[in-house]
């Protein structure tokens, strides 16, 4: 643990869900930047002191609160609900039990429903398992895959960060954290020739560059306050919001202080895929006010509805 | 040869917590029960098809989702373990299964012929989802028929649902095309619940009937309303007023399963069997049958 009884976040990883830098590398020049980049983190990773890698994963979608892996070891051959064709992706991580279960333990502490799953045959994510294999590939650090609950919006989302903190915190140990997820989410409905994968609209890609642009600056917790206007604009309304900015600015803190790196940007079958690191750093950029309130603890549903009835 | 035929068409919804309640041997957890009314009548609907002559189940399941065009699955034998992401403390089922490959290829060409994306799942090492495994389980435990999976192409979140109802209802008319071409009988089963709201938190023993209700009471309303036009025999009204449903109950109808089946079946005007209504930790479920022979369609409930 550090002095100031802050956890030690080493740096921070956004990465795409999708398989193909993992099955079809050479199908495409985009793909094979976007594995290059991949294998740039690996490198990154091993070469630090990194004791755990903590994964949120967008295509982990759970109801009941938030789950947390804690099978010591996941081992299973996942296939891709889509993109079967590319081929199988066998798997064995090796997860941080105790680092799992204090994470249950702190998520209630902070008023959030969370369970532990260790079960043989656990169908992790697409997303979960295209990052490990890429970023840690022989289990030389433990992990933790964290899912994200569809219901949950921006307090939830930013007190699940904060419990990782917590625990980090308790356990001093220093960590690498990862969000799997796209940028614009829009995939091509039809089947297409990699070599003529491209972004799926102008408008898409002149978000994501948008948003690569902040990330690069190192802008996080700007980001995050953006992430109710990137939901609108360029993702696929399929969940409630979009939630990696927040969870990763709650994990990593709050502020704008860091050196981010966009390694790759390319599309993935229509979606905006983007390898970017985010180191912590001295010295701000932005001037703004933020105005999304900071969550401490999180206390449900605030029952609105039953508050304005006529007795 | 004969013409093919669909002889029976069922909304077969899929909580897994029917199957956990169920104690199977394919499933690992145990459980003390829990669900009657939903197991009862599943039970009950599958004494109905034991009666039935049938070839073979197509099942459309809302959770093997796809974004690139509607797949199916392609090889006669799937053999492995079922554990649900959501709940894996209740299913966590060993199935092994065998697939009408022949009309699977027959359907996806006639779903290509309308112009409709498609994709045969050929890889060995595909998991067949939960919400086939659950509602096959219930409408067959014996696992006697071949099955056919057809993926939901996720047309409501990606352009609307008015754009599922048209690609959905099309995919149907090709599957009943394909279908009559190939001289089977076949029942035709569309997995999902109605409304759609969990609760995010599980009572202590998940099966304790104390705690089990429906998460609100619009959701219940617009269950009914549902409901009475099913058995009223008002299928394509259902379908005119299912994107509203859909968007107030969140209801898993957005994955297209029901209209699907109903346009495979022309919307028939003729009513449904009801065979149970229930909540299953806050959702709407209810399991129904569509009989286009006049000689057994009966008044269940
Ligand atoms: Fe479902």
């Amino acid at each position: 643990m550090s002095e100031t009884n802050e956890p030690e976040i080493l740096f921070g990883i956004y990465c795409p869900p999708h398989p193909q830098p993992l099955l079809s590398p050479e199908a495409s020049e985009g793909y094979s930047n976007l594995r290059a980049a991949y294998d740039e983190c690996r490198k990154r990773i091993e070469e630090s002191e990194a004791d755990i890698i903590i994964v949120y994963s967008t295509t982990w979608p759970s109801i009941i609160g938030h789950q947390i892996q804690a099978l010591e070891k996941a081992v299973w051959t996942h296939v891709d609900d889509d993109f079967h064709y590319l081929g199988s992706m066998p798997y064995e991580f090796h997860m941080d039990t105790q680092f799992a279960h204090s994470m249950r333990e702190n998520c209630e502490k902070r008023g959030l429903e969370a369970r532990t799953v260790e079960y043989e045959g656990f169908p992790i994510d697409t997303g979960s398992v295209v990052a490990l294999q890429l970023l840690n590939p022989e289990n030389r650090i433990p992990t933790c895959i964290l899912s994200s609950n569809m219901y949950s919006n921006r307090s939830e989302t930013i007190v699940l960060g904060k419990a990782v903190r917590d625990t980090l915190a308790q356990q001093n140990k220093k960590a690498v954290v990862v969000v799997v997820s796209s940028l614009s989410n829009r995939m091509f409905t039809e089947h297409i020739d990699p070599k003529e994968d491209r972004i799926h609209s102008q408008k898409d890609d002149d978000w994501n560059r948008k948003i690569l642009e902040f990330f690069d600056d190192g802008r996080l917790e700007d980001l995050s306050q953006l992430s109710r206007d990137i939901h609108g604009q360029i993702r696929v309304q399929k969940v409630v919001a979009y939630k990696p900015a927040w969870w990763l600015a709650a994990t990593m803190g709050q502020h704008n202080n860091y050196d981010g790196e966009v390694l790759a940007y390319e599309a993935l079958h229509g979606s905006g895929g983007a390898v970017i690191t985010l180191t912590p750093s001295t010295g701000s950029v932005g001037d703004k006010e933020f105005d999304e309130d900071d969550v401490e603890f999180y206390r449900g549903d605030r029952n609105v509805l039953d508050k304005g009835m006529l007795e | 040869m004969a013409k093919g035929q669909i002889v029976a068409g069922c909304l077969a919804p899929h909580p897994p917590h029917l199957v956990y309640a169920d104690n199977p041997p394919q499933n690992e957890a145990y459980s003390e029960g829990g669900w009657e009314t939903l197991r009862w009548g599943y039970q009950r609907l599958a004494r109905k098809l034991k009666d039935i002559d049938y070839d073979a189940i197509v099942i459309f399941t809302p959770h093997w989702q796809t974004y690139i065009g509607t797949h199916f699955l392609g090889l006669p034998e799937f053999k492995s373990k079922s554990v649900d992401p959501v709940f894996p403390n209740l299913f966590r089922y060993n199935y092994d299964l065998q697939v009408d490959v022949e009309l699977s290829e027959a359907m996806r060409d006639a779903a290509s012929e309308e112009g409709i994306i498609t994709k045969m799942m050929t890889n060995p090492d595909f998991r067949v989802d939960y919400g086939t495994i659950t509602s096959c389980h219930l409408l067959n435990p014996e696992w006697d028929k071949p099955i056919v999976t057809i993926s939901s192409n996720r047309n409501t979140h990606y352009y609307s649902p008015e754009v599922m109802i048209e690609q959905a209802t099309a995919l149907g008319r090709a599957c009943a095309k394909a279908i009559e071409e190939s001289g089977k009988r076949v029942v035709l089963v569309a997995s999902h619940s109605l409304s759609h709201r969990h609760f995010v938190e599980e009572a202590p023993l998940p099966e304790d009937m104390s705690k089990e209700h429906i998460y609100n009471h619009s959701q219940y309303v617009w269950d009914m309303k549902i409901v009475e036009m099913m058995r009223e025999g008002k299928s394509r009204e259902v379908i005119d007023i299912m994107p509203e449903f859909t968007e107030q109950t969140i209801a898993e109808t957005e994955g297209g399963g029901l209209i699907w089946m109903l346009g495979a079946m022309g919307f028939p005007d003729f009513p449904a069997e009801i065979y149970g209504y229930q909540s299953v930790i806050g959702t709407g479920n209810v399991i129904a049958c569509w009989d286009p022979n006049d000689d057994t369609r009966e008044y269940v409930l």
